[in-house]
């Protein structure tokens, strides 16, 4: 697998950024965090937008910002999504493509605009006005245009955060073929985890400006030390698992992982198919014996890893490893003691199956060499 | 009639709008985008000559087209001909006092715009000059013709300041509105109506054409 460095030093009025992103190439970056801790602004640094910072900004071994030198964005070779489409109303869809494709920069991977036409369904929308076009079209249209532009990186700026449900699982799944398809690393910001785990494969945590970790998405969500980030309600680890037989009387889904397995509410995707399956730590019960008369369906062997009592509240934080893979469990420090759980210990892992919510399936990971 | 005038009025509206079209995008983006704390002081200044009597601006006028002011006395060192009663000092006073009319539509229309479809075009790689023929100013067509529209309208009908700067000289500096005056001092009434008549008849369709594009206005044009 190839790798591209982004490499920022910046001073801001507020902060002082130094970051390295390495990104996989082609891949998702999440750039993730809280709203309001500075994303968006240092995505427009990166692009050229906000040159108020004083810094190096480097992508690969090309210099963006150093010094006296600070390229204006046309002048760098980034494609941008803003959150709003911002399509040119004074064109049509053809001629929005075309404006990105005459100004295309030559350093890019070669993006083909009848490709990107033909990948993101415009070719019905091509001769229509952006006004006539519904927002999850429109963010299409705007996802493809960046593309047309062949840049190097792409930039996307909470890119589903004004569609409603339905129309971002359907952007969704045009945005996650991208990086497979036209051999492009993208840098994504977003506040919603559900699309760090449906789509990135790697994720930068910021806070207050700062990045505070950074990593493959599995490794990141699974740390311990990070739970304030993605709120204590959310918190919880992405595990990769194998679509095995659905049951049609109960309408149930089996998914192998590894010598263990997991059912879950039917799935319409083929046997074989790998999927990402996110569970939240508070949705896993931990228990030293088979448990009996219990509702729960899906119990995992697992060994405990690591234990963070969270000292001022009732609650402790618990690492699994269940077959090679990382699980958190959220429970009391009161069980944690009457257990007597420790790191090394077998333990079971009781996951309410309705934990696993479909709409936080990843599409098969494939995409990565 | 005075076809003279009539002809003399067109070519002083016409020229004045063209040269105002050029002077005034530059200073309307500006006031548009700048966060400079001198913007609202630039602001009153364009905006002055809707206030000021046209006597005021055409006496300053006088006093600095004049061969003994900078601006007059600079011109006559360069061309060997004086400003004041002369075609050239009416299209320069003319500018001054019809710029709030254009400097305003195409401002607005560039604060509609806003920022945003120009920092879109920069990161697909458009320069800034390309931003501005291909995004800003399709995107701004109205606010150019409304201007366009006001500005020839509003040199059209000047009086106070053309009888200051440019006199009564017939085919040089005797438009429509001086013309009027004219015959109505010699007690000519009938050329008075004929050329009252077709002003009113003008500034109808004049308006009528600005309130009908505003009426159907959108920031996009194609809505």
């Amino acid at each position: 697998m190839n790798s591209l460095q982004l490499a920022l030093h910046l001073d801001c009025q507020l902060d002082h950024i130094v970051a390295r992103v390495d990104f996989s190439l082609p891949g998702i970056t999440a750039l993730f965090g809280p709203n309001g801790c500075g994303k968006t602004t240092l995505l427009r640094m990166i692009a050229g937008l906000e040159r108020t910072a004083r810094g190096t900004i480097s992508l690969g071994d090309i210099v963006w910002q150093n010094g006296s030198k600070n390229l204006p964005a046309h002048k760098r070779n980034i494609g941008f999504v803003f959150q709003d489409a911002r399509l040119f109303e004074h064109l049509t869809i053809a001629d929005n493509l075309r404006f990105a494709e005459k100004r295309a920069g030559k350093t890019g991977p070669g993006i083909d605009r009848h490709e990107v036409i033909s990948t993101f369904d415009l070719s019905g929308l091509l001769v229509k006005k952006p006004a006539v076009l519904s927002g999850g079209e429109r963010q299409r249209v705007a996802i493809a245009r960046a593309l047309v532009s062949n840049p190097q990186l792409l930039l996307m700026d909470e890119p589903l955060s004004a569609l409603d449900i339905r129309r971002r699982a359907m952007i969704m799944s045009y945005i996650e073929t991208i990086p497979a398809k036209f051999n492009i690393p993208i840098l994504y910001v977003t506040h919603a985890i559900d699309e760090v785990a449906r789509l990135a494969d790697n994720i930068v945590l910021m806070d207050k400006g700062r990045v505070i970790a950074q990593g493959p998405v599995e490794e990141i969500l699974a740390r311990l030390d990070l739970p304030a980030l993605t709120g204590r309600f959310e918190a919880g680890t992405i595990i990769t698992g194998i679509v095995g037989r659905t049951d049609p009387v109960f309408a149930l889904t089996t998914i192998g992982l590894g010598s263990q397995s997991l059912t879950i509410p039917k799935l319409d995707l083929p046997m074989g198919e790998k999927i990402r399956l996110r569970i939240r730590a508070r949705d896993v019960a931990l228990a030293t014996k088979e448990p009996t008369g219990i509702s729960i369906r899906n119990i995992l062997r697992a060994t405990i890893t690591e234990i963070a009592p969270e000292p001022d509240t009732a609650f402790a934080e618990v690492r699994l490893d269940v077959e090679n893979q990382n699980l958190r469990a959220r429970i009391t420090r009161a069980s944690l003691d009457d257990l007597a759980l420790e790191p090394g210990k077998p333990v079971l892992a009781l996951v309410k199956s309705i934990a696993m919510d479909r709409r936080l399936l990843a599409a098969p990971i494939e995409r990565k060499p | 009639m005075d076809y003279t005038a009539i002809w003399l009025t067109i070519q002083l509206a016409g020229i004045t709008t063209i040269a105002l079209l050029v002077v005034a995008t530059p200073l309307s983006w500006w006031l548009a985008f700048t966060r400079s704390p001198l913007k609202p002081v630039i602001e009153t200044l364009t905006a002055l000559p809707l206030v000021l009597p046209p006597t005021v601006l055409g006496f300053y006028f006088l006093v600095l087209l004049g061969p003994a002011g900078t601006i007059g006395k600079w011109w006559l060192d360069v061309t060997g001909s004086t400003l004041t009663f002369s075609f050239s000092g009416l299209v320069i006073a003319s500018m001054i006092y019809s710029l709030p009319f254009v400097v305003q539509p195409v401002s607005n229309a560039f604060a509609d715009m806003g920022r945003k479809p120009l920092e879109e075009a920069a990161s697909l790689g458009a320069s800034p000059l390309d931003r501005f023929f291909s995004v800003a100013l399709p995107l701004s067509k109205r606010g150019f013709l409304t201007a366009a529209i006001l500005g020839f309208a509003h040199t059209v009908g000047e009086f106070g300041v053309v009888l200051m700067v440019g006199g009564n000289i017939p085919g040089k500096t005797r438009v429509i509105s001086i013309s009027i005056f004219e015959s109505v001092e010699t007690l000519d009434f009938s050329s008075a109506h004929k050329m009252s008549a077709v002003l009113i008849a003008f500034s109808f369709i004049v308006l009528f054409a600005v309130f009908a594009l505003n009426r159907n206005y959108t920031v996009a044009g194609g809505r």
